[in-house]
């Protein structure tokens, strides 16, 4: 009966969302509660359907007892949990963060119920035009989060963003017309089977069905040539909403072509079409290329973090075309290990935002002074996304780059070396940006003066009058959206951070940022080092699963 | 997305050859005609969201693109004197049906396209109402003016942005 808890957490935030707007008629304030009960019992969800996949192995559901073929059937096997439990956690912990930064509405809480139900669904679900609907419910709130500030520019960025990601929608949607077509099957597992005694491997149909999936899933998780929605969708979104958005909504897209790819197409099928995977690494190539150049460019930080989930998402797309097992656990662990990166980056700059009015890098001076904790965990986080050890970072990278070389040493393709130098190059690049970041933070703003920040150390440089020292151009403009409730502005010019104005306090860090997503940032930079440290449990526990895909 | 395209195009080749050995350009035409207008309607819906600088016109643009593909499914599902796949009580189970699916998977994708314009159409007012127009080249002067885009457009911004919209 174990079995029930699948459509049960697809359904709970799905039934979950209408509650906000319902009550929404008699309480001001319901929805905050109502998505914090359902995300908290979506996670406990996750964790009993994880015992359960732990236990027994793959869990799978009919339903509506219409048994698969036919029906519809929902899937957790070890790859959806680790995702589920990604989403579970991520959408439980930033609501701590929306609390405080808003925006706030019961209409907004719906949606991103909605949201969450659209990953659950996404993540879990074993039936191909299913995964369309719940790709498409992922979009479609996704758009409408991304307009919930209240700016022109978010309006604008979240059209962007629907047509592409709708025609991405659709590329899929066509792939799986076609693939249909071949099989007359939707059901994943069988249509693995009837691919190859319906159709063949080489069959135009099944490539072509194969080369529209990735194009649409390729659209919808921002590889390099068609990422252009993505860094205005991540920065012109609230703080909040690009906290999510950029842990999950492209992680789940990724999901879903590693699923296609694998459990519906197979490995077999990639070994048989090289041209398709050597234009997914090309593309693939391309995109960490130019996503870590293009983010190295960038001085707002929401932008600069964007750019860098472009190079991100290129290698896991790689991972998936190199087609061979240690480059897959790579991807697989790169996918989880990204998705919790940006989650805190992102809450990070978000906090800072919030408590410092500042979003570009120049703002930032000796950030480390006033806000130590904050600073330090997105210069931990950074350092992890660069994949200095001990951190996930490190680890994905690393599988993903070794099976690279693994696959030009065994068939003596040269693709996989391009890919591990790619990767290398990439990771130069990342450094250079997350250096500029740390350097803000700790090193840049030595002469100014210590003014503000009550609890703040020593003043070490008391003396105002080496105001020149500081070569900092940008500090005297905070950016537009926070003009307004910046104190002090008049003598801002050589202060390193002004707190705005009622920017919380606490007894116990010196950081004006609110305490819980605070305790939550910190929590997330300290999990993605716990989490290089079990570099050996996420072997394991991927085992079942790569078996399976090689076997 | 041209190759997707042009794989689309590929792709449906085989099923259009598949009916008669001696299918040349006539007889395609003739008789596949639904699956040339899936292709028309397709490269049409796409070429009207990259080109035409109109937001409400891209949305329409994105919705031929839709229906295109629900033409695909229709078509595909089309069975020579196939009968509904619905057996009353007592009837002989002789006939040829035609598969329910396709029109099904057909119900659910308009029913998706037509919230997604919804959305879609909820943004163009927003965007109208902010900036008092719906023209891109126009929208992205005014943006550059209020700081939202950067001064020149960045490298990202002008290689992808012109392509994919």
């Amino acid at each position: 009966m174990s079995d029930v808890l699948l459509p049960v957490a697809i359904a709970l935030p799905l039934v979950a969302a209408t509650l906000p707007i319902a009550l929404g008629l008699k309480y001001e304030r319901a929805g905050w509660p109502v998505a914090a009960v359902a995300t908290t019992a979506l996670a406990g969800l996750a964790t009993a359907i994880g015992v359960e996949v732990a236990r027994d192995g793959t869990l799978s559901h009919a339903l509506g007892t219409y048994e698969p073929p036919i029906g519809i059937e929902l899937v957790a096997d070890e790859l959806s949990v680790a995702v589920l439990a990604l989403v579970a956690v991520v959408s439980l912990a930033t609501l701590a963060f929306a609390r405080v930064a808003g925006p706030r509405g019961n209409a907004f809480y719906s949606g991103y119920l909605l949201l969450v139900g659209g990953l659950t669904g996404l993540v879990l679900t074993g039936d191909l035009f299913n995964m369309f609907v719940f790709l498409e419910i992922v979009g479609i709130s996704t758009y409408a989060l991304i307009a919930a500030d209240r700016s022109g520019a978010s309006a604008y960025a979240s059209l962007k963003y629907l047509v592409v990601g709708t025609v991405g929608a659709s590329l899929y949607l066509l792939g799986v017309g076609y693939a249909f077509l071949a099989t007359g099957t939707l059901n994943m597992l069988d249509m693995q089977v009837q691919i190859v005694e319906q159709a063949s491997y080489a069959d135009p149909l099944i490539r072509a069905s194969y080369a529209l999936i990735v194009a649409g899933l390729g659209l919808k998780i921002a590889v390099f040539p068609i990422h252009a929605w993505q860094p205005d969708a991540y920065q012109r979104a609230p703080d909040a909403v690009t906290t999510i958005v950029a842990a999950l909504v492209s992680t789940a897209s990724a999901y879903a072509l590693i699923r296609v790819s694998y459990t519906v197409f197979t490995v077999d099928f990639l070994a048989a079409n090289d041209a398709i995977t050597t234009v997914m690494l090309i593309v693939a190539g391309a995109s960490i290329l130019a996503g870590s150049a293009l983010a190295a460019m960038q001085s707002d930080l929401k932008r600069m973090f964007a750019y860098s989930s472009v190079a991100q998402f290129g290698m896991i797309v790689a991972a998936v075309a190199l087609a061979n097992e240690t480059a897959l656990l790579g991807g697989i662990v790169h996918l989880v290990g990204h998705g919790l990166l940006k989650f805190g980056l992102f809450l990070g700059v978000g906090l800072l935002a919030l408590g410092y009015g500042a979003r570009e890098l120049d703002d930032l001076a000796s950030a480390a002074r006033s806000a130590p904790y904050t600073a330090g965990a997105v210069a931990l986080l950074g350092l992890g996304l660069v994949g200095i050890p001990p951190s996930i970072g490190f680890l994905g990278k690393w599988y993903i780059g070794v099976g690279a070389v693994e696959a030009s040493m065994g068939g003596g393709d040269p693709a996989g070396i391009g890919i591990a130098v790619v990767i290398f190059v990439s990771t130069l690049f990342t450094l250079s940006y997350v250096a500029r970041v740390i350097e803000r933070f700790y090193f840049a703003g030595v002469g100014l003066s210590d003014g503000h920040g009550d609890g703040s150390h020593g003043d070490e440089h008391g003396d105002g009058s080496d105001h020149g020292v500081a070569a900092d151009g940008g500090s005297e403009s905070p950016s537009a959206q926070t003009t307004d409730a910046l104190i002090g502005g008049d003598e801002g010019n050589d202060s390193p951070l002004t707190p705005v104005a009622g920017a919380p306090r606490s007894r116990f860090v010196p950081d004006r940022v609110p305490p819980a997503p605070l305790v939550i940032l910190i929590l997330a930079a300290l999990t993605t080092v716990a989490l290089g440290f079990g570099g050996y449990a996420l072997f394991e526990w991927f085992d079942p699963f790569l078996t399976e895909v090689f076997a | 997305m041209t190759d997707a395209i042009l794989d689309a195009v590929s792709g449906v080749a085989p099923v259009l050859a598949s009916g008669t050995a001696t299918a040349s350009a006539v007889d395609v035409l003739t008789t596949r005609h639904a699956y040339v207008a899936f292709a028309l309607l397709l490269c049409i819906g796409l070429y009207m969201m990259i080109a035409n600088p109109n937001l409400v016109k891209k949305i329409i643009g994105l919705n031929l693109f839709q229906t295109a593909i629900f033409l695909l499914f229709i078509t595909s599902a089309y069975v020579e004197g196939g009968a509904m796949p619905i057996v009353p009580e007592g009837a002989a189970e002789t006939e040829t049906f035609v598969s329910p699916l396709p029109h099904v998977i057909v119900l659910t994708a308009i029913v998706v396209g037509v919230s997604l314009t919804a959305v879609g159409l909820a943004l163009c007012i927003r965007i109208y109402d902010e900036y008092g127009t719906l023209r891109t080249d126009v929208l992205r002067e005014l943006l550059r003016d209020e700081g939202s885009l950067p001064e020149r457009p960045s490298v990202g911004g002008a290689g992808g942005g012109e392509t994919d919209e």
